[in-house]
């Protein structure tokens, strides 16, 4: 299997949704929301950081309100480009503006079952059978950790996860499930393991941690102590913000990326103040609730148009974006989950998202889908192949090859066509047959995206990770399950 | 005149506009009138009509939402007045509702908690990160009909299961419903705690909790 990974990079489209002027506006809006309304950090330390760093922290209901200078101040420190290593250095991920990653979705509670295709609790075993098909697949680049393994103990739940990737994959690992102090102590310890050591660890992180606030301008306590545990260590970390346009956020899409901004600002800047220059990333995936049911909606033109704005936000920061796009709403693979998935994809790429989370998901980030998984990597290749443009010189205009043809000739025959034939992209998963054929068979992506994950599963093995290493994970994990 | 200030609360509860609602209800207060028949004859007809409107497709989530903090400043504007008259505003049941101890994600459970209390039932919110003993304590206290508990994340999720066991423990699950919520609840969890059922949104909520309690 190949080791290679398909990113977007030197894109010729361009997207630009908020123009300079723009940002500067929701910049300042965010200033203002930070500095008068605050944000809330229940962490001691946290606040602690705050108070020291001289905002106004009212200890009672937690809340910090900072002037503008210390956040700007504060984020001048973040370091604008950086790498994500992987377990194999072949598939390092530099964060430096000019990639668009892809990786898995999480985290969900449930699974379509790839052998009976019936709906279940989420376990283990599934985190690791995803990891390997993401393992293998050249699209993805990166694991989130896609399902809940409901069959560990709560306290350790996330370190068994991170783990099992570990174990299925030699690619970058950005855990979101890991939001307490204790775990994620644990968690950078198995890291600076596979890194050879903590020093190692900061040079090459493994590791990244994504965190999500909670909106509308709030942050979880265990979130908050387990970001600073992993800044002190030199891994990537990133807050994300959900905020939802009329439920935690306004029902205005600008007011909304202000609210949003602010969460994920104020998180950035309390890292910059504890640890100036440690790597972190912007994360976002913002939406609107439905506005029948208030619920997550994961697609319609409002998440598109976030897909596309929010790089612009994190490029102002000059920091990388982590973003969310696919995640549709759908129950199944269907209409829904093709628009919604194509285009906050194609959104959040053309604005040259560092990171697309990602693949793998119905009904809205919470049942996983192996099906799916593998039409997201297609459309994810489609969008990388439109991101590339049309190049335009003496070879692509083939006037050699149009001459030769001459009217009513063809161009099959070409050497020109010999040459180009494979810049025309082939896809796996889309029906051009003829309708005689689907007629007999009835058969469909849905149907081809669920073997193809079953061949993975059966035949990909990945480079496994060192036993000795796997033995020590194990007894760290089991060591605390005794406590 | 009485019509007319009982047409023009129901208005304002349509609009959705608590300023209105609580003007009223001093209104009525001052002008001696009977506080149940405000609520009945004059809020609650602006609350069934923008849950009409919302069944039809016509209205949105924050317009009920807004019906509804404007029916509960409306009550608690009264409410002084009933006390004062011994009387008491019917109630399909009492419900206790908070998100489990750990977990801070608070939206979905208030927006659960507006619209059981704009339906009709006694809510007793004991907002985020609320420990088992605190709710059952509660729960006991008021005499609760269902004890509601919503939870975000995996990890905080299992509280819902300890909470349920701590009232069989107590032989105390048989007193009460428990109704459960939150994006990472699923049928298949709800059947495995024993709870008595859940709901993916705020409106299911309360369509549930009035069949638990058979309240039409």
């Amino acid at each position: 299997m190949s080791k290679s990974i398909k990113s977007i990079t030197n894109p010729k489209l361009k997207l630009q949704v908020l123009n300079q002027e723009e940002v500067r506006k929701i910049h300042e809006a965010t200033l203002w929301i930070i500095e008068n309304v605050g944000v809330k950090f229940p962490s001691a330390r946290a606040l602690a950081i705050w108070q020291d760093a001289g905002a106004e922290v009212d200890l009672d209901r937690m809340i910090v309100k900072a002037r503008p200078a210390l956040i700007e101040s504060a984020l001048e420190h973040c370091p604008p480009a950086y790498t994500l290593a992987a377990r194999d250095p072949v598939q390092d991920l530099p964060l430096d503006g000019n990639h668009v990653y892809l990786g898995t979705d999480g985290c969900g509670v449930e699974v379509i079952d790839v052998e009976t295709r019936e709906l279940r609790t989420s376990r283990l075993q599934d985190v690791r059978d995803i990891a390997r098909i993401a393992d293998a697949v050249e699209e993805i680049a990166f694991h989130w950790v896609p399902v809940s393994a409901q069959d560990t103990p709560v306290a350790t739940r996330g370190l068994h996860e991170i783990a099992a990737i570990w174990e299925s994959s030699t690619k970058h690992v950005q855990t979101e499930s890991i939001y307490s102090p204790h775990e994620a102590r644990a968690a950078i310890a198995m890291a600076g393991m596979i890194a050879g050591g903590s020093d190692q660890l900061r040079k090459r992180p493994v590791l990244s941690l994504m965190q999500c606030s909670a909106s509308p301008l709030g942050h979880d306590g265990g979130s908050v102590d387990a970001a600073l545990l992993a800044a002190e260590a030199g891994i990537p970390t990133g807050f994300m913000t959900m905020a939802a346009c009329l439920t935690t956020g306004p029902a205005t899409l600008a007011g909304n990326l202000a609210v949003g901004n602010a969460e994920v600002i104020a998180g950035t800047a309390l890292l910059q103040l504890a640890y100036p220059g440690a790597p972190v990333f912007y994360a976002a995936a913002q939406t609107a609730s439905d506005l029948r049911t208030g619920a997550y909606t994961g697609g319609g033109p409002e998440d598109f148009l976030f897909g596309g704005a929010t790089n612009a936000l994190a490029d102002f920061y000059g920091i990388p974006l982590s973003m969310g796009s696919f995640a549709t709403g759908a129950k199944e693979p269907n209409w829904q989950a093709g628009i919604d998935n194509s285009l906050s994809t194609f959104m959040a790429s053309a604005a040259m998202s560092d990171m697309l989370l990602g693949v793998g998901f119905l009904h809205g980030s919470r049942v996983w889908s192996f099906a799916e998984m593998m039409m997201d990597c297609e459309i994810f290749a489609i969008v990388h192949k439109m991101m590339q443009g049309i190049a335009v010189d003496a070879e692509t205009l083939a006037l050699e090859a149009v001459a030769a043809a001459g009217p009513s000739g063809n161009f099959l025959t070409q050497k020109h066509t010999r040459r180009h034939m494979h810049d025309i992209f082939v896809p796996e998963f889309m029906d051009r047959r003829p309708y005689s054929e689907w007629e007999s068979k009835k058969d469909d992506a849905r149907d081809w995206a669920l073997a193809k994950a079953r061949k993975l599963l059966a035949e990909h093995q990945p480079e496994p990770l060192d036993d000795a290493l796997s033995q020590e994970f194990g007894k760290l994990i089991r060591s605390m399950e005794v406590q | 005149m009485t019509v007319d200030i009982f047409q023009r609360m129901a208005q304002s509860i349509v609009d959705g506009d608590s300023d209105v609602a609580v003007a009223l209800a001093k209104e009525s207060i001052a002008s001696n009138l009977d506080p149940l028949e405000a609520i009945s004859r004059g809020f609650v007809a602006g609350v069934n009509a923008v849950g009409e409107a919302f069944g039809r497709g016509d209205a949105f989530l924050p317009e009920l939402v807004m019906a509804g903090e404007a029916m509960k400043a409306a009550v608690a504007t009264l409410d002084p007045e009933l006390k004062k008259r011994g009387s008491q505003r019917q109630i399909l049941g009492r419900v206790v509702i908070a998100t489990v101890e750990g977990d801070i994600h608070e939206i979905g459970k208030s927006l659960v908690a507006t619209m059981l209390a704009a339906s009709g039932f006694e809510v007793h919110d004991l907002g985020v990160d609320a420990p088992g003993d605190k709710l059952i304590g509660k729960a006991l206290e008021v005499n609760a009909d269902i004890l509601a508990m919503s939870a975000l994340l995996t990890t905080t999720m299992v509280k819902q299961r300890e909470v349920i066991e701590e009232l069989e423990k107590e032989g105390l699950r048989q007193r009460l419903k428990v109704i459960v919520g939150g994006a990472p609840v699923t049928r298949d969890w709800v059947t495995s705690i024993g709870a008595d059922g859940y709901s993916e949104d705020a409106i299911g909520a309360v369509a549930l909790a009035r069949k638990l309690l058979n309240a039409h």
